[in-house]
């Protein structure tokens, strides 16, 4: 699986490159995209290969692991990139062979078969085909090999995942070859990769000064991975003797071993830090229609959940609508989602606004117990409409896969997406409320509702908006929890507590107070869920949040003068 | 001094409302295991077994909603957290009927699971009852007075209480959750025998535990009615109407409503103590905020600040639960979630306040 997996990455990359190019790509276009891209990736046999070359791959027509072994081991001395398909077949289990011991490689798109050396087209008619033994062994010494005949390739992305591998398991046969290749080397990434495969071999090596240099090499890069092989070069033997001879090279191995740890345990911050950041603006994004609600209109909104829950599933409709009508934009769903999300939710806030929240300003308590059976009436008919099961979301493609944010550190990059969201929506909200008439008119009734009223401000009209607005914002953030979170009716229900810690937390009746709460929240549970765990996190992050309360009941940023007053 | 306490005994009830009191005692303790034992199955009046059961676990929950009702209907503080106090106190009672089940030796499976052979600490005191007993109103009335006496102190109130309390059962939800919290993760306790040497599913003890919960609602319900007709009551009227005037009057408000507060959650605790044997299991499913929420519609459906209206109100929802999500489960929700929105529209003082606006109306008519 695993194989299969890493095979596919940089086809997966090259597929979405192509297909941000094409701009059309539907469901079976992409796979079009994929599979061409696979082709590129392993050069077409159409040209017919080279007379040493084919004598090799004929060796693969046997049921003998030890011949089908041998063949890849001369493939390998070859290092001729050609036969580079043949070993792709036969490790997705493509390769065949017939009763004539002809050896066929089974296309992975249309599913017809090619002559590995002719690469001519075989009807199936009238073969009798059997695989070359595929065993363990086979597939471990397999690997490094199409590693080693990809680094060549014109591909980064190809030349990457083979150093990857290279790096991992290089054999001692490479050395000449993996210099040449890091010569040649212009990307940095793929140029670190393969210094870590050479100096891994040079560690080896009978020359205490080729062996220096190659610690030192490691202690450059930092390679978390070759610590314990370092780690090996400080040894004693039984006799208390160090393993390794050269003083001067103990040193280096030394030294090298302290900047690997110094570099891990910055990697380690980074990452706590980009998580929490990541777990923050989902909190944020939770939170932010909690805070116009609750934290300007004082509006306990227990069905907050589940105008996330809504936003979410607007998206999903909007999702499917998208499939159904015009699927050459599906890529785009997310961004029509959006405004759709806001405008459903908003009306759905407005609703309720005007059935029942408006009867009970003055009963806060009372207004919790209604909106939480609002929240109930809401999950219910969900689950009349779409169903108890959580519906499938499938996230755009370039919104999924990752983003190396440093050595060691990537991030999804739907992750990174809901960062920037989250920014995105607190400078809407801020926009909204400092630069619009509505905006100003809120502020207003929230300060002064009488002395608002005189100024001929319908405060009635006013509370209306606020709310609408309150709950498109709460739709945005559904739209976000959408891309990372299953989708069922009963995904609001896991937000509203935190929601409200975060409202708290940062201070009603100011918004910023939660932007600071909920990315403080996210970071401080990333760096308690190592020592802790996450649910023991969860439930510290409570308790501090409940005592944090007694001591400062107006939450961070506490209001100052008049509107301060309960 | 016994005459007086007996005549202020006296006073809780006008005298037809004694007679009321007496004609419900009489039919929760005489009436109901009467048509269970004598009269006959077949007889249309013959309540079965699992009735009887039934009848105990809502007075159990009648329990939780007087408790409820003293610590909102009168002292005005709403706790979305009295879940967790039903909990423990479900939880204490379900730990010792679980040592009961390994009485012989051995230990259940999910303290295997954590890798050891022998019970933890905090387990080995609950093989004795009278220790059980004890936590029963210990452990839910200290978490409380800690929680509280904070909260009070620094005078959180209103919907911001009710915010942390909802916090408080929402984090020992997922403190309880946890398998190496060492009171069985989610599954919780289960598959208890005995209580006390006899079975717990035999039906003479299963009718034992019914009057037990009957007598203790009967008990806590003159309780509760003294305090609210005390000058203690009084005060704690007067702190839910207006907390700073009664400040500005020279009383201090937090010693009120801690007192009130921790006992309303060592009810709270016998509640749960006395529904688990007869429900058979406890679970962190219990402590869920939204477990919380629904017993404050018990109160509200019933009317706050007064303590029949609340014994009325859980009365009244889990009779309809019951036949309800058995008839049309997919409608419970749909009719839970319009109770909310109707009784806090339409019925601010509950169907009590309802009642007496129809019997006033005669009156005048």
């Amino acid at each position: 699986m695993s194989n299969l997996r890493w095979l596919l990455m940089p086809a997966l990359c090259l597929a979405l490159a192509g297909s941000l190019l094409a701009d059309e790509p539907t469901a079976e276009e992409r796979a079009e995209a994929l599979a061409d891209a696979e082709q590129e990736a392993a050069p077409g046999p159409t040209d017919g290969l080279a007379d040493d070359t084919a004598e090799v791959v004929r060796q693969f027509a046997s049921s003998r692991w030890q011949d089908v072994r041998d063949a890849i081991n001369a493939l390998a001395e070859l290092g001729d990139a050609d036969g580079l398909p043949v070993l792709l077949a036969l490790q997705d289990r493509r390769l065949y062979y017939d009763q004539d011991e002809r050896v066929l490689i089974e296309d992975p798109l249309d599913g017809e078969l090619r002559d590995a050396i002719s690469g001519a087209s075989v009807s199936r008619d009238g073969l009798e085909l059997s695989e070359p033994p595929l065993t363990n062994p086979i597939r471990r010494s397999l690997r490094p090999v199409i590693g080693q005949l990809q680094i060549f390739s014109d591909d980064v992305n190809l030349r990457r995942a083979a150093a990857e591998e290279l790096a991992d398991r290089p054999q001692a046969a490479m050395l000449p070859q993996l210099q040449e290749a890091l010569e040649q080397e212009t990307n940095a990434e793929v140029q670190r990769l393969l210094r870590i495969a050479v100096a891994r071999l040079q560690l080896d090596a009978d020359d205490p000064e080729v062996r220096l240099d190659a610690v030192q090499t490691i202690g450059e890069i930092r390679s978390s991975r070759l610590k314990g092989t370092l780690q090996n070069f400080l040894r004693t033997d039984d006799d208390g003797e160090p393993l390794e001879s050269s003083a001067e090279v103990r040193q280096a191995a030394q030294d090298a071993i302290t900047a690997i740890e110094r570099r891990e345990q910055m990697a380690r911050f980074f990452s706590d830090l980009v998580y929490g950041l990541s777990m923050g603006s989902v909190l944020l994004l939770a939170a932010m229609g909690l805070a116009i609600i609750f934290g300007l209109m004082r509006v306990i909104n227990m069905a907050h959940g589940e105008l996330l829950m809504i936003g979410a599933y607007t998206t999903f409709l909007v999702q499917n609508l998208f499939a159904l009508h015009m699927p050459q934009f599906f890529n785009f769903y997310l961004v029509a989602a959006v405004p759709a999300a806001f405008l459903v939710t908003g009306a759905v806030g407005i609703l309720m606004e005007r059935g029942v929240i408006r009867f009970l300003y003055h009963r806060p308590l009372e207004t919790l117990l209604a909106t939480w059976g609002i929240s109930l009436l809401l999950i219910q008919s969900m689950r009349s409409i779409f169903g108890a099961q959580n519906v499938r979301i499938v996230s755009p493609e370039w919104f999924s896969g990752s983003v190396q944010l440093m050595q060691g550190v990537s991030l999804s990059t739907s992750r990174l997406g809901v960062i920037l969201f989250a920014f995105f929506v607190v400078a809407l909200v801020w926009l909204l409320m400092t630069r619009t008439r509505l905006g100003l008119e809120v502020r207003a009734v929230m300060q002064n509702r009488q002395m608002a009223a005189a100024m001929g401000i319908s405060a009635n009209r006013v509370d209306m908006w606020t709310f609408g607005a309150g709950a498109g914002v709460a739709g945005l953030g559904g739209v976000a929890l959408s891309q990372i979170v299953n989708v069922g009716p009963e995904l609001g229900q896991a937000y509203i507590v935190d929601s409200f810690m975060v409202v708290v937390l940062g201070g009603v009746g100011n918004i910023f107070g939660s932007v600071f709460s909920a990315l403080g929240l996210g970071v401080f549970s990333k760096f308690l869920e190592p020592v802790t765990g996450a649910v023991l996190a969860k439930i510290f992050l409570f308790a501090a949040i409940i005592v944090f309360i007694q001591w400062r009941p107006q939450g961070i940023f506490a209001l100052k003068g008049r509107s301060a007053e309960d | 001094m016994r005459q007086l306490f007996i005549t202020r005994i006296a006073t809780l009830h006008s005298p037809l409302g004694w007679l009321l009191f007496a004609l419900l005692v009489a039919a929760v303790l005489v009436l109901m295991p009467v048509l269970n034992r004598v009269v006959p199955p077949d007889s249309f009046f013959h309540v079965p077994n699992w009735a009887l059961t039934l009848m105990g676990r809502f007075l159990c929950l009648a329990l939780v909603a007087l408790a409820l009702d003293l610590i909102w209907g009168y002292t005005g503080i709403l706790s979305l957290g009295h879940g967790a106090f039903f909990a423990l106190g479900g939880y204490v009672m379900g730990m010792h009927l679980t040592r009961n089940n390994f009485a012989d030796g051995g230990v259940p499976n999910f303290i295997q699971f954590l890798g050891q052979s022998d019970w933890p600490w905090f387990w080995v005191p609950f093989q004795w009852f009278w220790f059980t007993a004890l936590m029963i109103l210990l452990v839910p009335g200290v978490l409380a007075f800690v929680f509280g006496f904070f909260a009070f102190r620094s005078r959180v109130r209103g919907v911001y209480f009710a915010i942390i309390t909802q916090a408080l059962t929402f984090a020992m939800m997922l403190l309880f959750f946890r398998t190496e919290t060492g009171v069985g993760g989610d599954t919780g306790l289960t598959n208890f025998r005995t209580l006390l040497g006899f079975s717990v599913r035999d039906a003479d003890t299963r009718l034992a535990l019914y009057l037990i919960s009957g007598l203790a609602l009967i008990l806590s319900y003159l309780l509760c009615r003294f305090i609210v007709t005390s000058k203690l009551g009084r005060v704690l009227t007067a702190i839910r109407d207006s907390e700073s005037r009664v400040r500005f009057t020279g009383y201090n408000p937090l010693r009120y409503k801690l007192f009130v507060w921790t006992l309303s959650a060592m009810l709270c605790g016998l509640a749960g103590a006395l529904y688990v044997p007869q429900t058979g299991v406890i679970n962190p499913g219990e402590m869920a905020p939204a477990q919380s929420i629904e017993m404050a519609v018990w109160v509200a459906l019933g009317g706050r600040g007064t303590l029949v209206g609340a014994l009325a109100g859980a009365g009244i929802v889990n009779g309809m639960k019951s036949w309800v999500t058995a008839v049309y489960p997919d409608l419970w929700l749909y009719f839970l979630g319009a109770l909310f929105v109707f009784v806090t529209l339409f019925l601010p003082r509950g169907v009590v306040g309802l009642f007496d606006r129809f019997f006033k109306r005669g009156g005048q008519a």
